[in-house]
């Protein structure tokens, strides 16, 4: 326990949260205000869960594991994506606004429909392991260099929570972009040995506007991803390997 | 009224659901998955330490082997297990992560030669060999002869979920988000026994009600952690694949009473600190920063098994040796000899949580922890095919069920690695099943509509009260505070020690609960879809069943065994003991279940009851024990000097081969155990 958190005396938090729920008819996006106290330790998960004991029964948020592990948590907090339940209320203003991830589907107040989407962009992008062999797994397992199973991991630890996207400017624009959480991906899959897909393969994924060319580089995903990705580094290297390939057949490029 | 019609439905989205799809649907069947989340945030993702497989690539796992695997799985389990499923789950796993590592899953690797490892707070040089360069490496967990968890840094769950659920998507499974079923459809089938035919489901976003109707149901929603009101778990573990099971009234729950604390959850909020903190070398501290675990358990130290390590901090915490907070006493967990460059590599969801949630850099402070509800060992009594005993139709696998293959205690890394296996079994089992004539669907339609009308009506009853009740009826009841003095009596009464008063207290109050729990009116939220407070409400009532059960078989079990630690009963009793708790529930009116006992047959164990190895061995012995110990040796005599191998010795001592689905009965190859070349 830090010290500070025990000995300052407890603060009145004013969550403003985004309230509209669009099953029921005839109901408007509005800001609803809720005043509660602070307590030592508190998260935003403890603080909205609060609110809907206490305050309003109907308060729609999505945890999870409240330990900053499965990524269902994702909001605009104070005008930024973020976990909820990671954040500490002692690291905010008293004044604290809360708002759901714009871009996915909206189920109610600050619940979203990440799972649909995300599930799309797995499929558009087929995020799994292309190979024909077959494998008797009785036997030792194929050798992989370590520093190269490392590697894959630091990318493969994507939760899906959604924050890329709502911070990328070009989603705004083209709907169909696939975002960080997409490009991620498949320099993930593109280090992996075990998936056989040739760079040429990926071009056909990724190679437009509305995969890696399409990034404006505002890399707002960088800035609010909450497992810390390397994803500037991830999409330049990307987009300068999906660049040699579409010279390599100058048809192919697109833009 | 909507019917969906498949062959198999899968409830739940984490590893063993999934698995169990992946199978049968490679056999051909079609599967529905039903998820209350997005699968990817199932709890499975939240195991960070490992998934133990005998692999032995690793210098620290030479000489493991299933043999290995078995006796630590059993003693771990206080003998509580089922010893023929602990030989087919150990023969499976080495199948599973090497299945995994071909779906994607980036197990961390070994590296050749030299590397520093702490072992008993010293610094010591392990030697990898080359023949192991690049090979899935493991690390050493509680409880275990060999290091075996194999790893992904420590966000193990995480990857293989993944990886999971990604050959899910590959496969065009169809995989249903945002659905909860609420009660099993059931009804006598044409041949007269009781059969599962599916479940009512409720959409989670539009509350639109619907049935499933499938062949085989299958329930794996995972453990029931959250009738405590502080556990490691993830909040959507809250018991509902056991109530709805139980609410059937014929289907059994098994060793309900059989509850795991994990030593290292932080304080206050209870999220975890993996067991690979101590695997790697970390240690428990006091409140003078005195190592106080070797003064208990001198041979494994901080790494005995959970349970054992968890009751000695409660132990030295009584003593007066706990560091007082606001937020009751905790002792301290120190990986501050691991090095920031482990910690930062190997530990780093260790390291986010401590920075996020206690604003501590572990590399350099203590962190702040004490044992909390972590695991659940008992679940859905099924056959060794996941099939219930008594419920045609139904299966269960992973945590959601008790095959039983943990027993009273289950060891670190034997759970996600439980969650493969007994998914990539029982999918074949039930793949075998929907193969047959006697799977085939044979309800009428208006049994279903029955079902689907029952739940309708239990949803208004919550949401529109006064409508169902007169007016002497008692007054209203706020699920919320049901809920929380149920969370209550569980943490205070049915804790990690246990006695007599207190359990009968917590059965008495959770009784009075339960009545009043059928009074519950949903206020000031009344929507029909998309409304936690509704989803509370009917939860709540399934919850306060669950926790019944396991206070019930608590307050009957009068012995100490594995996790179930009972201060009036300090002795495993297996004289007396030496059975699985079985509940039943078949009268709704009443507010008790029915408890029977099924015995343990000593002599057909493999590995009859010994001493586990901790503190004194103070056993009420049974008295086949030593019958079936003679037994034993007289069997491995006879096979030693006729020069047979370990196959043939463990074949005559406990066959259980013939029980696995054919294709999962080859040997496992290791680096010292190479198959032949025309082999491969």
């Amino acid at each position: 326990m830090t010290k500070d958190n025990i000995s300052r005396s407890a603060r009145q938090l004013i969550f403003n949260i985004l309230r509209f729920d669009p099953h029921l008819k005839g109901d408007r996006p509005r800001m609803e205000r809720f005043e509660i106290e602070e307590s030592s330790g508190m998260t935003l998960f403890i603080a909205l869960n609060d609110i809907r004991r206490n305050h309003d029964a109907s308060l729609k948020f999505d945890f999870v594991c409240r330990a900053g592990i499965c990524g269902s948590c994702a909001m605009v907090i104070n005008g930024k994506p973020g976990l909820a339940c990671h954040t500490l209320t002692a690291s905010l203003d008293t004044e604290i606004t809360l708002a759901p991830l714009p871009v996915f589907e909206l189920i109610g107040d600050l619940s979203v429909y990440t799972g649909n989407w995300m599930r799309g962009l797995n499929e558009r992008l087929e995020t799994w392991i292309h190979e024909q062999e077959e494998h008797d797994f009785t036997r030792i397992e194929e050798p992989m260099e370590p520093d190269l199973a490392d590697e894959i991991y630091e990318l493969d630890r994507c939760i899906e929570c959604g924050c890329c996207i709502a911070g990328c400017g070009t989603v705004q624009m083209r709907e169909e972009f696939i975002g960080a959480v997409g490009l991620n991906k498949i320099a993930r899959y593109q280090l992996d040995p075990r998936d056989k897909r040739s760079d040429e393969d990926y071009y056909d994924l990724i190679g437009d506007e509305d995969g890696v060319f399409g990034c404006m580089t505002l890399l707002g995903c960088e800035d609010v991803c909450p497992k810390n990705l390397p994803l500037q580094s991830k999409i330049a290297y990307l987009r300068r390997k999906m660049l040699k390939i579409g010279l390599k057949s100058p048809k192919k490029i697109c833009f | 009224m909507k019917i969906i019609y498949t062959d198999v439905l899968v409830i739940g989205g984490g590893l063993a659901g999934l698995r169990t799809a992946t199978g049968v649907k490679a056999r051909g069947y079609d599967v529905v998955v039903l998820s209350l989340v997005p699968p990817k945030r199932s709890h499975s993702a939240a195991a960070q330490g490992g998934m133990q497989a005998s692999l032995a690539n690793s210098a620290m796992g030479e000489g493991d082997n299933e043999d290995v695997h078995f006796e630590d799985t059993i003693k771990g389990s206080d003998w509580g297990a089922d010893q023929q499923v602990a030989r087919m789950f150990v023969d499976t796993a080495p199948k599973a992560i090497r299945e995994l590592a071909a779906w994607g899953v980036p197990w961390t690797r070994i590296q050749r030669g030299n590397h520093q490892a702490i072992i008993n707070t010293e610094s010591v040089t392990i030697n990898e060999q080359n023949q192991a360069h690049g090979l899935i490496n493991s690390r050493d967990f509680g409880g275990t002869k060999k290091w075996r968890t194999c790893y992904t840094a420590d966000g193990t769950g995480h990857s293989m979920l993944y990886a999971m659920d990604n050959k899910a998507q590959e496969q065009k499974i169809d995989i249903q988000e945002r659905m909860e079923a609420i009660a099993l459809i059931h009804d006598e089938s044409s041949n007269g026994k009781q059969r599962c035919y599916g479940a009512v489901v409720r959409n989670l976003m539009t509350g639109e009600l619907s049935a499933y109707i499938a062949k085989a149901t299958t329930i794996a929603t995972g453990g029931y952690g959250r009738i405590f009101s502080v556990s490691t778990n993830a909040i959507i573990c809250e018991g509902i694949g056991q109530a709805i099971a139980l609410e059937t009234g014929i289907a059994t729950l098994g060793n309900m009473e059989a509850i795991q604390f994990h030593p290292t959850a932080i304080v206050p909020v209870g999220i975890l600190t993996t067991e690979g903190c101590r695997g790697d070398g970390g240690v428990l501290r006091d409140v003078d920063g005195y190592r106080f675990m070797p003064d208990y358990e001198p041979e494994k130290k901080d790494l005995a098994s959970r349970d054992v390590v968890s009751r000695r901090m409660q132990e030295h915490i009584r003593k007066g040796k706990g560091v007082a907070s606001r937020y009751g006493d905790h002792l301290w967990l120190d990986i501050t000899l691991l090095g920031r460059e482990h910690i930062e590599k190997n530990l780093r969801e260790v390291n986010d949580i401590c920075k996020n949630f206690l604003g501590i850099d572990p590399a350099e402070e203590w962190i702040p922890v004490r044992p909390t509800q972590h695991y659940s060992m008992g679940g859905i009594r099924t056959k060794y095919t996941g099939e219930s005993a008594t419920l045609k139709g139904l299966y269960a696998c992973g945590e959601a069920a008790c095959w039983d293959l943990h027993g009273f205690n289950r060891l670190g890394g034997n759970s996600v690695s439980e969650t493969v296996v007994s998914g990539m079994l029982v999918a074949e089992y039930i793949a075998d099943y929907c193969a047959t004539i006697e799977s085939s669907i044979d309800i009428n339609s208006d049994v279903i509509e029955w079902f689907i009308r029952a739940e309708e009506n239990k949803l208004d009853c919550l949401l529109n009260y006064e409508q169902h009740h007169q007016d002497k009826s008692p007054p209203p009841e706020d699920a919320y505070k049901l809920r929380e003095a149920m969370e209550t009596i569980m943490m205070d009464k049915v804790g990690i020690f246990r006695n007599g008063k207190d359990l009968q207290q917590a059965v008495d109050e959770l009784q009075i609960l339960l009545q009043r729990s059928k009074n519950i009116s949903v206020r000031r939220s009344k929507s029909k879809a998309a409304n936690p407070a509704l989803e509370n409400a009917y939860r709540t009532q399934k919850m306060i069943k669950i926790a019944l059960t396991a206070a019930y078989g608590a307050l009957l079990r009068t012995e100490s065994r594995g996790a179930h630690s009972r201060e009036d009963f300090p002795q495993r009793n297996d004289k007396e003991w030496l059975k699985r708790t079985i509940i039943q529930w078949p009268d709704a009116n009443k507010t008790l279940p029915e408890v029977s006992y099924e015995a343990l047959n000593i002599m057909k164990m493999e590995l009859p009851p010994g001493f586990r190895g901790y503190g004194t061995d103070s056993t009420v012995v049974h008295l086949d024990s030593e019958k079936r110990q003679q037994a034993i040796k007289d069997i491995q005599d006879e096979y030693h000097t006729a020069g047979n191998d370990r196959f043939s010795l463990q074949n005559k001592l406990m066959p259980y081969k013939a029980l696995l689905p054919p294709k999962y009965r080859g040997k496992n190859e290791r680096l010292n155990e190479r198959f032949d070349d025309d082999q491969g």
